[in-house]
């Protein structure tokens, strides 16, 4: 091994021998022999030491091997994307509109057991006390038949309140909600939605004929404003969805829609 | 004792005494006035004006015409329709504009026949072969698909295309589909083989907006064809040598639709909010600017002439000559009116000799998506992202009337051969039939899973429509 470059040197002062190339060549060539030579023949520590470096050559040299052979293989086979539109609609963003209901999500209904298999399954039981309100009424403030709903209810468009003298359940104007916050659960958008009418409250069958609003009373609103449409073509403006919040507390009623 | 009271009805129409004789004139389509006025008895019937009016015009064939007074159509005798303008007095002129009708009458649409699977991807453009008998659907799994519609089975499957097919033409021979794909490359196919021809063609950077052939009336052999492209510029090929004979940068935006139209030029409608009229040499003859935002679609009234002309009802054979008169039939002495539709929400129409519209029609609430002149080019349907489709005058481009009744946008319409009846597909997933002469809903036509893409009227031979969507069906609809 040169201890210092002065074989450089020489070359630099002298130029190189006239047949540096022929012998380069021909001392690469050997080279497999004696490696194999080497491999073949060498024995104990020696061979456990060449053999370690070997294997670690090998995997090199297929690596390098593989990638040769891609580079010869033409790739054709462009990423073709999803989601083909045709020319109109190519330069648009549109919007992601609430589908028809898919095949696939007929079949995930279809799969679940129990038609109402709604987000929120049990919700905690309200006492009464929670609920009303004990209002006294009569000259001595004696009567205590009245009650007033302390939570949110809604109210269809054709109520008219009961004299107040037989009125036995106040629902006062300041809680009545016309609107919910519906939440579509696939899209993940949230739509302003009128209300229809309350289907069930599981608190108590009481509170779904007054029409009080809680936390896991599922709801009918009014989706004519997603332009939904069934494979026969009806046009659906209705659809169930479940209440997601405290509406007393919160000022607002959210919603997820039951698909 | 009976006494009967004549009770006098609020809308009672005061006939005219029989024996009067008024003056009328008559006015054809463009609104010129055919003869001097002529002196008519009031009891005049449909029939008696038809054969004075052929006698006028001399027209060769048994030409049935329908005629109308402020747009209101003469149904039994001159004196009704008289009766019904109360403006008018016995010493002026009795306008009456005349228009010709179509004489066979198509069947209404009324029931799928036939849902075809084998598209992986959506359905993005489907055209049918001028005599009906065949369908091409191209969509984003990069086939195209040809369909037989006697047995409503597949013909073939023809690959070639690596993106999206998003557009495909017949050509006027109908022996050739040129098809456009999302990478930029044109390939055209030989039906006879079901084969590709060549290569696909390269040439355009960016996705192919539209292709057109060259009419068969001015080239009997159907050599040239156009695609226009994203990257704004015209690229007219030659089917037999298959390389591109000229490349006119047309535009600096995208292309959005261009037409080949029968009086030889080229009509591109542009992003850049301008249409183009070319001539095939490359040479620009016309700039119509007017529009505010991009220009989404342009029809000419020749369209059904030029798709259609060079094949009569019920015979396959092509017949050349025929293809020439009939265009210069429906040119009858004028220049081809052109209509385009706009994301400005107006349409205007326009005549290629001057960059200014003849008519600037307004009424729609969002973007124009498309616009189809009548076969006959008397009327002009707009289909409209605002979910409604307008009807407007094809002459002079006043607004008819309105059809409402989908519920999400509607994507495109067509019509159908004899112009008395309109399908429009829409994103509600929807194929509405709407009637002309009621001006309202004919038919729904659900079925489709998703969104409409793509519908079709078979031209000649039979009352078929094609649709396909987003669903990746492609559906038959007959009567």
């Amino acid at each position: 091994m040169p201890q210092h470059d002065y074989i450089e040197l020489h070359q630099k002062r002298f130029g190189k021998r006239l047949d540096t190339e022929e012998r380069a060549r021909k001392k690469a060539a050997r080279q497999p022999h004696e490696i194999a030579e080497k491999a073949q023949n060498l024995k104990g520590l020696k061979a456990k030491m060449f053999n370690k470096e070997r294997f670690k050559e090998k995997a090199l040299m297929k690596k390098q091997m593989l990638a040769h052979e891609e580079k010869d293989i033409e790739v054709n086979v462009e990423d073709v994307k999803d989601g083909a539109v045709p020319t109109y609609l190519l330069d648009r963003e549109q919007q992601q509109q609430s589908k028809v209901l898919t095949n696939m999500l007929k079949q995930k209904r279809q799969e679940k057991a129990g038609k109402w298999d709604v987000p929120i399954a049990k919700v905690k039981q309200m006492s009464e006390g929670e609920m009303f309100q004990v209002i006294e009424s009569g000259k001595r403030k004696q009567k205590s038949w009245k009650r007033r709903i302390n939570k949110v209810c809604f109210v269809p468009e054709t109520f008219t309140r009961k004299p107040p003298k037989f009125e036995r359940y106040i629902r006062p104007t300041g809680l009545r909600f016309k609107k919910a916050n519906v939440t579509h659960p696939e899209l993940k958008t949230t739509f302003s939605l009128p209300l229809l009418g309350v289907k069930k409250n599981p608190q108590s069958a009481l509170y779904t004929t007054l029409g009080v609003i809680t936390k896991g009373t599922v709801v009918e609103v009014n989706v004519s404003e997603l332009g939904l449409v069934t494979q026969t073509g009806k046009v659906i403006w209705s659809k169930y969805a479940q209440v997601t919040n405290n509406p007393e507390l919160d000022g607002c009623i959210n919603a997820t829609l039951l698909v | 004792m009976d006494q009967t009271k004549k009770k006098i009805k609020p809308n009672q129409i005061t006939l005219l005494p029989p024996d009067t004789r008024v003056f009328v004139t008559l006015i054809n389509p463009y609104g010129e006035e055919a003869q001097k006025s002529l002196e008519l008895s009031v009891n005049t019937t449909k029939e008696e004006l038809q054969s004075i009016l052929q006698q006028l015009v001399k027209t060769e064939e048994d030409q049935v015409y329908s005629f109308f007074h402020n747009n209101i159509e003469l149904i039994d005798t001159l004196n009704q329709l008289i009766a019904s303008d109360p403006e008018y007095k016995l010493e002026n002129t009795f306008s009456l504009t005349y228009h010709p009708q179509s004489l066979f009458r198509i069947q209404p649409i009324t029931r799928q026949t036939a849902a075809l699977e084998g598209h992986e991807q959506p359905v993005l453009c489907v055209q049918f072969r001028t005599h009906g008998d065949v369908l091409a659907t191209g969509s984003g799994d990069t086939t195209i698909r040809l369909w037989d519609m006697l047995t409503e089975t597949p013909i073939a499957t023809l690959k070639g295309h690596k993106n999206w097919v998003l557009c495909l033409a017949w050509s006027p021979d109908c022996k050739y589909i040129a098809s456009g794909s999302h990478d930029g490359q044109v390939c055209i196919w030989d039906v006879e083989t079901n084969s590709l021809k060549g290569q696909p063609l390269i040439g355009h950077t960016k996705w192919v907006t539209s292709i057109a052939w060259q009419p068969m009336h001015l080239d009997e052999e159907c050599t040239l064809v156009a695609s226009s492209s994203k990257d704004g510029s015209v690229r007219i090929w030659s089917r037999i040598s298959l390389s591109c004979l000229i490349s006119i940068n047309a535009h600096q935006k995208a292309i959005t639709k261009m037409l080949w139209g029968g009086q030889g030029h080229i009509y591109t409608a542009s992003e850049d909010t301008t249409i183009g009229v070319w001539n095939k040499s490359g040479k620009r003859v016309q700039e119509l600017k007017g529009h505010g935002h991009w220009v989404n679609s342009i029809a000419l009234h020749t369209d059904y002439t030029i798709r259609c002309a060079c094949f009569s009802e019920g015979n396959t054979e092509i017949n050349r000559k025929q293809a020439k008169v009939l265009f210069d039939k429906m040119l009858n002495g004028k220049n081809e009116r052109l209509v385009s539709g706009s994301d400005d929400q107006t349409l205007m129409l326009w005549e290629y000799t001057s960059s200014k519209p003849k008519v600037r029609m307004t009424g729609h609430q969002q973007q124009v998506n498309h616009v189809q002149f009548s076969p006959d080019g008397r009327y002009i349907v707009s289909a409209s992202f605002d979910k409604s489709l307008r009807i407007w005058d094809g002459y002079n481009g006043n607004w008819i009337a309105t059809l409402r009744g989908h519920v999400g946008s509607v994507y495109q319409v067509s019509w159908s051969s004899d112009s008395r009846y309109m399908l429009s597909a829409s994103k509600d997933s929807t194929l509405k039939l709407w009637s002309l002469q009621k001006k309202k809903l004919a038919f729904d036509l659900p079925g489709h899973a998703d969104e409409v893409y793509a519908v079709d009227w078979a031209p000649i031979g039979g009352e078929k429509a094609g649709s396909g969507g987003k669903d990746r069906r492609v559906k038959i609809w007959r009567h």
